[in-house]
């Protein structure tokens, strides 16, 4: 049988980086292939050659075994390839319908056909049981709908191949567990699917085959029915991944970090974000707040770290009300913060590694005398951490942070906020977008700091993470808590309930 | 295997230091520029373009001495301003305001120095430090509504242009009026700025001691920039002010001193133009043109103080140039100022130039390479 699609020797250069390196890829009709690397092993790239956004050095491209040139998304979607992106391509202010149909208006003497287009909207969304209501704005739908729109404007477009990246980043377990379904209706079809993932599990669930990426390179494709997550795991990684983390047992001491009664209001909307939540932390611990993206989360991260006022309600640090103290205050009292937006605040981009490894301390006698930056100290410290957090960059201590990649920008952060020593650390979302090597070495760090009497609040929309590293969980929905567990005594899926707010404990 | 010579050399310095390529970008910008006025000059006058063009280039070397110091001269205000938007650029603000800092500043140099003639062979320095200071002050106020109120200091200080404007002509003529000329009253001997012995080096030219403030001030900012505490602030303000917020940092006291500073060297650039024989404040209702410069020049330089320092020199030889193509042909000394807003267009397309040259080094290296395969 003729591979529907076939990629043959993809070479891909960027300045500096061979992003594809004779790439080689073959996908059959009816399959959901899975496309599986760390970030960064090209994955994204290769896809975006065959989506026609970029175009490759070298190699062909056969659609159907004819050899195709596809030089932009239109010549790839003439080709029936839809691609649904990580970061969703929708209008927010557009309704449902008006962003399936954009770019591919059907009209009759300058008037758009919008019945029509409807109809076949409400067809497909039954076909394949996508509910959505045709007429809502993106902006009032869930992530989970809006990928849903994402899905449907591909099938509006007679697409039959299918490019998934990364679809499952931003749902719920109980949204994965529907998409799963509907990708597996879609092959049922005829369609075909390349699935960029590198989650082990989903490709377990629904992949036929795999062919995994190692840096620009392709290192194997198995079918999925012989392969076990150990061995996927290793060959993307290159070397043995722990699945498993040795935890000691849970031994917290005297509450560090606390907060009550607090909330944040939106000042535009004046909606309330974050409504009367309230956590403690002891020492030695990990207490985890679960939740789906957009439940409050980020605003009280701000709340807690001064980086947003708070309306009402009590912080305390080390036994010190720091509700209304400024960041600096904080900080020096014992704040450390690893940020989820690493490049917004984490970093600064257009300074070198070593200058972003003292930016919370640049001011303390170590680094500077009168005013003036001690470059060498600067520069000793910066191998320090490099060496003990394993941060990798072209150019060591004096490479542009943006020249890093994602997992060792992390890294770098993770390391300065350590190496400040302060007894409670927020960490939001620390492995985001990470692969699975660089998120072992962070879990390992973060329970490290835990034996040693750390008090951590993690805020993550993983529940992977969450149940593995956690010691308390506490679930937010709409700003609110809705409920402590104990890990050992809950599950994902009852997790998932609370967090998608079917549930609620009372307090 | 072919021997690595010093073409493989330059080119690697090249492909791995962005400052070198940017510097690249720079020069192509002002070869193009130049290339347009020539084209400029050759439709008006074919026969006398190359001429004119040569006595723009080269202008500065017609009388010896005198036209270099001359060329620095022109060049002091056009440095200071330049650093005045370059040090504020550093810190993410565009301080399109220099040159009402420089108006606030000229008037209080020259009030100061038409009437505190008491303060004998002190009078020129407290007159270039009132001009300073009141340029400070007028840096501050947009800053000030930045920080606290998050007025866009673009807007902010274009309008507080007009207003020193305004209140310059107001003050001249209600403090310092000289009623038979209809303009400001020339500082007193006492407060112009000392000449010393330029005076004789370079032949009588209008140099003075203001070239050694522009020195001065350079030195000063670059220190800041690269080495201080301060400017680490500064800079990791300018870069991203979430991340500097996050760790701590006071972006607001940034803010307002970035401003206060990049006034006060504004300030000192006008105290420098009016503190001299033979210039006067006017009562008419011109923004004066070196505020504007001050941002191209800092564009050229990479906002970097040191690159503003060789980009400001380079103007001043323009502007001689300029000087003696008027006197020597009829091409109308307009045309520098075509010359440079073409350097300025070309520059805003730096990125692009980076882009280019990078992709043409490397495919160089890369023909290097095979080549030495076979």
């Amino acid at each position: 049988m003729t591979p529907v699609i076939e990629m043959n020797g993809i070479t891909k250069e960027f300045p500096g980086i061979i992003a594809n390196d004779n790439i080689t890829l073959s996908v059959q009709e009816g399959e959901i292939h899975a496309l599986l690397g760390e970030n960064g092993a090209g994955k994204s790239t290769l896809m975006s050659v065959l989506f026609g956004l970029y175009r490759a050095e070298k190699g062909k491209i056969l659609v159907r075994g004819q050899e195709v040139d596809i030089k932009n998304p239109n010549d790839a979607n003439e080709l029936g390839i839809g691609m649904v992106h990580q970061h969703f391509k929708l209008v927010d202010t557009f309704s449902v319908l008006d962003n399936i149909i954009l770019g591919y208006e059907d009209v009759d003497r300058g008037f758009l056909k919008k019945d029509e287009a409807r109809q076949k909207i409400i067809e497909l969304s039954e076909q394949y049981k996508l509910k959505i209501d045709p007429d809502a704005l993106i902006r009032d739908i869930s992530v989970g709908q809006q990928q849903r729109v994402e899905i449907l404007k591909m099938l509006y477009r007679n697409s039959d191949i299918l490019i998934f990246d990364e679809p499952t980043a931003v749902l719920t377990p109980q949204e994965i567990e529907e998409l799963m379904k509907i990708m597996k209706a879609l092959v049922k079809e005829g369609r075909s699917i390349i699935l960029i993932t590198h989650k082990l599990n989903e490709i377990q669930q629904v992949a036929d085959r795999v062919t995994i990426l190692r840096k620009g390179k392709k290192i194997d494709t198995l079918d999925v029915k012989d392969a076990t997550n150990e061995m996927l795991a290793e060959r993307m990684v290159g070397r043995k991944v722990l699945f498993e983390l040795e935890k000691d047992p849970h031994a917290p001491g005297e509450t560090v970090f606390e907060c009550e009664g607090l909330t944040m209001r939106d000042p535009k909307t004046q909606k309330a974000v974050v409504s009367d939540m309230h956590f403690t932390v002891r020492q030695g611990e990990i207490v985890t707040i679960a939740g789906i993206e957009g439940n409050g989360q980020t605003e009280m991260v701000y709340g807690l770290t001064g980086l947003k006022p708070i309306e009402r309600g009590a912080i305390t640090l080390n036994g010190q009300d720091i509700s209304h103290e400024p960041i600096l205050r904080r900080n020096l009292i014992g704040l450390a913060h690893i940020p989820e937006d690493r490049q917004r605040y984490g970093l600064v981009l257009d300074y070198t590694l070593a200058n972003n490894l003292i930016l919370h301390n640049y001011f303390e006698d170590r680094f500077q005398s009168r005013g003036f930056l001690d470059k060498q100290a600067i520069e000793s410290f910066a191998e320090h951490v490099i060496d003990k957090y394993d941060v990798r960059s072209s150019n060591g201590a004096d490479s542009m942070a943006r020249s890093m990649s994602g997992g060792n920008q992390q890294k770098a952060i993770l390391g300065r906020e350590i190496e400040r020593d302060t007894d409670v650390i927020i960490a939001v979302q620390p492995t985001r977008g990470l692969d699975v090597g660089a998120i072992e070495f962070i879990h390992k760090e973060l329970l490290a700091l835990r034996d040693q009497g750390k008090a951590i609040l993690l805020i993550s929309l993983e529940l992977d993470e969450v149940m593995r590293l956690s010691d308390r969980i506490i679930v937010m929905y709409e700003g609110e808590h809705v409920g402590e567990f104990d890990p050992a005594k809950t599950s994902p899926e009852e997790l998932g309930l609370y967090m998608s707010g079917s549930k609620r404990k009372e307090a | 295997m072919r021997e690595k010579t010093w073409v493989d050399g330059l080119l690697d310095y090249f492909l791995n230091s962005s400052t070198a390529v940017k510097v690249l970008a720079s020069i192509i910008a002002i070869v193009g520029g130049l290339i347009v006025g020539l084209v400029i000059m050759l439709i008006l006058d074919p026969s006398r373009a190359f001429a004119g063009f040569s006595t723009i280039l080269f202008g500065l070397f017609r009388n010896g001495t005198q036209s270099i110091g001359n060329m620095l001269y022109y060049a002091v205000p056009i440095i200071l301003t330049g650093l005045s938007v370059a040090f504020a650029f550093r810190t993410g603000l565009f301080n399109i305001g220099a040159t009402g800092q420089l108006t606030f500043g000229a008037f209080f140099a020259v009030y100061v120095g038409v009437n505190w003639t008491f303060l004998g062979s002190f009078h020129w320095v407290v007159a270039l430090l009132a001009g300073g200071l009141a340029g400070a002050f007028w840096g501050m106020i947009p800053g000030m509504l930045k920080a606290f109120r998050n007025v866009n200091e673009v807007v902010a200080s274009i309008m507080l242009n007009y207003v020193a404007m305004y209140f310059s002509t107001l003050m001249v003529k209600t403090t310092i009026y000289n009623q038979s000329v209809a303009r400001a009253f020339g500082p007193a001997e006492s407060a112009q700025i000392p000449k010393g012995f330029f005076e004789t080096l370079t032949n009588g030219s209008s140099l003075n001691y203001g070239l050694f403030v522009a020195f001065l001030v350079t030195a000063i900012l670059h220190v800041i920039l690269a080495k201080t505490t301060f400017g680490y602030q500064l800079k990791s303000v300018g870069f991203n002010r979430d991340a500097s917020r996050y760790a701590g940092m006071n972006e607001k006291r940034n803010i307002i001193l970035a401003m206060t500073i990049a006034g006060a060297v504004s300030g000192l650039a006008g105290a420098i133009m009016f503190l001299v024989p033979g210039r006067f404040l006017t009562i008419e209702s011109n923004l004066l043109q070196e505020g504007f410069t001050g941002i191209a020049v800092s564009l050229l330089g990479l906002s970097s103080p040191i690159g503003v320092l060789i980009a400001g020199i380079f103007y001043g030889s323009l502007e001689i140039g300029g000087f003696y193509l008027q006197v020597t042909t009829q091409f109308v000394p307009e045309l520098i100022e075509i010359i440079i807003a073409a350097i300025i267009y070309i520059s805003a397309l730096a990125l692009f130039f980076q882009n280019i040259i990078y992709k043409t080094l490397k495919k160089r290296k890369d023909a290097r390479l095979e080549a030495t395969h076979e």
